[in-house]
């Protein structure tokens, strides 16, 4: 007679379990970075640049020293004398710490100031004169690219024009021979604008060097603390071990905490120069003007189609603006991300993709806000070209996407530009979605209504997109593989504690890992006590982004788990008295195949590690593991949102949003959902209101919550969940990873509702944000409307 | 509030600083503090009496995330300098509850899923807890719009309307359902 554990009980794969970290969070006991007070603390504040584009003529920084309780004032001049005024980029540019020669986005570092207390560093801040020299200013592509554009990076060798790079991938020749050989070809061009991840809390650090040890550490939101380690070391020429960086609770990140900001930077150098511990807190303004930017990225996208609908190529080039340094956080042989995951789910033969990267006076940035590095951009893209494409042919949306669908019964699916997709159900994920929406009623609801003059509209985003970079062959970011990493040790009685080179910023990994270990071990997950962030104590790991998490260090945790049960094993091998080749497992439990009564618990085995292990076998029981994954794993969605358009002012509510996910395995299907409305609410954002644009001069709209908008319960709509279960092949658990999906594949659900519900009036685009003067112009002048919002300059 | 000791300055300059002596009830406590007219109250909770729950997530009184009980009623402690406080009641998250016993708002956020990274919570769960007093038989649109000075970017809300929804059954004495439960 066996007893195995009832593993939901124990909170193991697949259960609801409730979040640790909410113990905390709720009693607001969490601990932040700007909770953290060491003593001797002073405060840093930064002096940013009101205009985007001028020389620096002089800085007197005079009066702010005059100031009582002003401790440091640090000019680049300063930075320059330690070679630190520039630091490299996760894109292998530089970027400005404090501008030296001339300052090349609103908002840049131009100072910082340290003092005992934050108000007075911003006194001694507004006490500093810069004598600004202006130059001419370049806010878009097209500006940046004309033959008489001023050069904004002068500061570096052989670069004689605004563009940061030129890439390209897929078939040139068979793509260009498909699209010959086209009954129609569909052509659409687009604008992603600009936004930001916009996490409530800002970016900030708290550096402590100790001169008497030599060791500096540092307090940090970040989202990678390892690569913050390596990159310290590389730019303060700090020996690594001498280097400790701790990434408290995050009050979220979305992508804007993966890079290394000149904040962080100054706040080391301060605590250096001063031996004091040197907090940096950002404001709001501060982050959403300097702080990595999500998008802006331009496409011109062209499909070649058969009369019969099936789609036999696909040409895409984008342009995008990365602002004054090419500071992307991706993996370095991408220069636009993973823009070429478009079009994965579909069966399409050949592909072509260039980009172009461009230098503008903005803040530097890119990659961030769940997009998985520009998948986002990729699939609004695709999904929107789909539209079109159905249009043009006279299809049924969801026809269209049927005939082009993957097949079950093709995977491993190998994609036109090079992608092998693991698994998918295309097909049955939207069927789901669209029995859920109530697709023919729905329709013919919208005939009715259109007769009465309303406009009803049905938009339909299906895509898979490529998580969980990623394996050693292909990514990297700065040369360093893109692995993860566990560490498992399990105490003598039977209690466990985990690491992982991951970083939570609330998905919920304190909860979730401990979940893949009690599933691997049977121990309950209330036993596992799970620990993140610090670079002292963590496995090396490359971090949280790109909804890495559960396909990289997940699986590093259930191969952890996995060799302290082999180990574990030959443990209860002993304490039974039989040889391992006669031990049977269930979860939580040994036992002799002839006599499953006789048994040792996991924990009977953690005890005998210690307290009686066999002759020869190491004592303790705990092991680490670090994860080179072989694939990325592929989830993927169907998202379906309907609307009503008014035709008198533009204005469109939501009706309904449905949304189907296929993550394979569910560690924690409560956890799942929370991520999947979290992205649907940013998609919606994105859709309705969010963007950053500058006018002319080069003033940013959108540093601050009055400008840049987030959807506050009241606009946010209910939001229909649905699942399909297709496990993912290569994955211990076989789960792939889900953070970012909602937020890849949502915007065009919601931009496709409100196209079709236009359609009558020969609307082919409107670019986000859909604000509703866009919407009523394009249905009022019967044309679409592009590009960033106008800014209105009275 | 009032430390041992105070630092000497050596510049007498800095010394000039006009401040005000506040006395301030804070969850239950009276609180005396010295005080610089222009100190927001959320600092004077968040450094001054390390009520470190209380958040601020940006300048401009949008994300509620500084949200307190001021005399029962939620203000946005970023909006009000400390010296104004002088003389009320000012009831912080670290108020909800005892170590030991949650209210049935913090209760609820955690059965409902109704935070992630917990940065918005304190502010969110003291709008709610002020909802609840006023309405304690709210719907859905009740909360959406009670708590819409609150932004939160990780949830999207539904969980976060389900856990108000989960306190208002527990606090009327009938027994809460929820889904998504193990």
């Amino acid at each position: 007679m066996t007893q195995a554990l009832d593993e939901i009980k124990i909170g193991g794969l697949g259960a609801s379990r409730r979040r640790v970290e909410d113990n905390r969070f709720i009693r607001g006991k969490g601990n932040y970075i700007d909770d953290i007070t060491l003593p001797g603390m002073l405060h840093m504040e930064i002096l940013r640049s009101p205009v985007a584009h001028a020389r620096i003529r002089a800085i007197d920084t005079s009066k702010a020293w005059n100031i009582p309780g002003v401790r440091l004032v640090l000019t680049g001049e300063m930075m320059a004398t330690r070679n630190l005024a520039w630091m490299p980029t996760l894109s292998y540019d530089t970027q400005a710490v404090l501008a030296t020669d001339k300052v090349r986005f609103q908002g840049q570092e131009v100072a910082c100031v340290v003092a005992d207390d934050p108000y007075v560093a911003k006194d001694a801040c507004e006490a500093i004169v810069v004598d600004y020299e202006p130059l001419p200013v370049i806010v878009n592509p097209e500006q940046a690219m004309a033959p008489d554009a001023p050069l904004i990076r002068d500061d570096k060798e052989n670069q004689v024009d605004n563009v940061a790079f030129h890439w390209q991938v897929g078939d040139k020749a068979s793509t260009e021979r498909a699209f010959a050989e086209a009954d129609v070809v569909s052509r659409i061009s687009m604008h992603y604008p600009r936004s930001h991840p916009s996490p409530i809390e800002c970016c900030g650090s708290i550096a402590d060097f100790d001169r008497a040890t030599g060791k500096l550490t540092v307090y940090m939101t970040s989202q990678a603390p390892h690569i913050v380690r390596a990159a310290v070391a590389m730019v303060a020429e700090l020996p690594e071990h001498m280097i400790r960086i701790i990434s408290p609770d995050i009050g979220g990140g979305f992508g804007n905490k993966v890079p290394i900001y000149p904040g962080y930077v100054m706040s080391i150098l301060a605590s250096i120069l001063t031996e004091r511990p040197v907090k940096w807190i950002e404001d709001k303004t501060g982050n959403l003007i300097s702080t990595g930017f999500g998008r802006d990225v331009y496409l011109d996208g062209e499909l070649a189609l058969r009369r019969d609908g099936r789609i036999l190529a696909v040409r895409m080039h984008t342009t995008s603006d990365h602002g004054a340094f090419f500071g992307d956080a991706q993996p370095s042989k991408f220069k636009i991300g993973l823009m070429h995951s478009a079009f994965a789910c579909y069966d399409v033969p050949h592909a072509h993709l260039t980009a172009t990267g461009v230098y503008t006076n903005k803040a530097p940035g890119g990659v961030a806000y769940r997009c998985s590095f520009r998948v986002t951009e990729a699939m609004y893209f695709q999904e929107r070209m789909i539209q079109a494409a159905a249009d043009d042919l006279g299809m049924d949306q969801a026809e269209f996407r049927r005939v082009n669908l993957v097949r079950d019964e093709d995977f491993p699916h190998r994609t036109a530009f090079g992608f092998l997709t693991d698994s998918g159900q295309y097909g049955r994920c939207l069927d789901v979605a669209l029995e859920a929406i109530g697709y023919a009623d729905f329709r013919k609801q919208q005939e009715e209504a259109r007769e009465q003059g309303r406009l009803l509209g049905l938009g339909i985003s299906t895509m898979t997109e490529p998580l969980g970079a990623g394996n050693s062959r292909e990514y990297d970011i700065l040369g360093i593989k893109m692995f993860d990493s566990a560490e498992l040790r399990v105490h003598l009685t039977g209690r466990a504690i985990l690491r992982t080179g991951a970083r939570t910023q609330g998905q919920g990994h304190e909860t979730t890992w401990a979940q893949i270990v009690a599933h691997e071990l049977g121990i309950p997950a209330d036993d596992v006590v799970v620990e993140e962030g610090d670079t002292d104590t963590a496995p090396f790991g490359m971090g949280t982004y790109a909804s890495r998490s559960t396909p990289v260090a997940g699986a590093a945790v259930s191969m952890a788990a996995r060799k302290v049960r082999a180990k574990a094993r030959k443990l209860a091998a002993h304490l039974l008295e039989v040889s391992e080749e006669d031990v049977e497992w269930e979860l939580g439990r040994f036992y002799v195949r002839s006599a499953p009564d006789r048994g040792a618990t996991i924990q009977e085995c953690a005890m005998a590690a210690y307290a009686n292990m066999p002759d020869g076998l190491e004592p303790g029981l705990e092991a680490s593991a670090y994860y080179d994954p072989p694939n990325l794993t592929w989830p993927f969605a169907c998202y379906v949102v309907t609307v009503e358009v008014d035709p008198e002012t533009g204005v469109w509510d939501v009706l309904n949003v449905v949304g189907v996910d296929d993550c394979g395995v569910r560690i924690n299907p409560m956890v799942v959902e929370g991520q999947i409305m979290g992205g649907l609410t940013e998609a919606y954002a994105m859709a309705c209101v969010q963007f950053i644009t500058f006018d002319a001069a080069g003033n940013c709209i959108g540093s601050n919550y009055l400008d840049y908008l987030l959807p506050t319960a009241w606009e946010t709509p209910g939001f229909e969940l649905h699942e399909v279960v297709t496990p993912c092949p290569h994955h211990p658990l076989g789960a792939k990873g889900v953070g970012e999906c909602a937020t890849v594949g949502g915007p065009a659900a919601f931009v496709n509702a409100v196209m079709d519900a236009i359609k009558p009036y020969g609307v082919r685009n409107v670019d986000m944000p859909l604000l509703p003067d866009r919407v009523y112009e394009a249905i009022s002048q019967r044309h679409d409307v592009s590009g960033a919002p106008p800014v209105k300059v009275d | 509030m009032s430390p041992l000791f105070e630092e000497i300055v050596e510049d007498p300059a800095a010394a000039e600083v006009p401040t005000r002596r506040v006395a301030i009830t804070v969850n239950g406590q009276r609180r005396v503090a010295e005080v610089e007219p222009r100190l927001l109250l959320a600092h004077l909770l968040r450094q001054g009496l390390r009520l470190t729950g209380t958040h601020t997530g940006c300048d401009t009184t949008n994300c509620g995330a500084c949200t307190v009980l001021f005399d029962g009623e939620p203000i946005k402690s970023c909006t009000m300098l400390a010296v104004q406080a002088d003389g009320h009641e000012v009831t912080t998250v670290e108020g909800l509850s005892s170590m030991s016993e949650l209210s049935p708002v913090q209760e609820g956020f955690k059965d409902e899923h109704g935070l992630q990274c917990g940065f918005c919570t304190p502010g969110m769960m003291m709008a709610a807890t002020a909802l609840l007093k006023a309405n304690p038989n709210p719907t859905e649109e009740d909360i959406r719009w009670a708590l819409s000075g609150n932004l939160c970017r990780c949830t999207g809300y539904q969980n976060i309307v389900k856990a108000v929804l989960w306190a208002a059954a527990k606090l009327r004495g009938e027994e809460p359902t929820h889904d998504g439960a193990a």
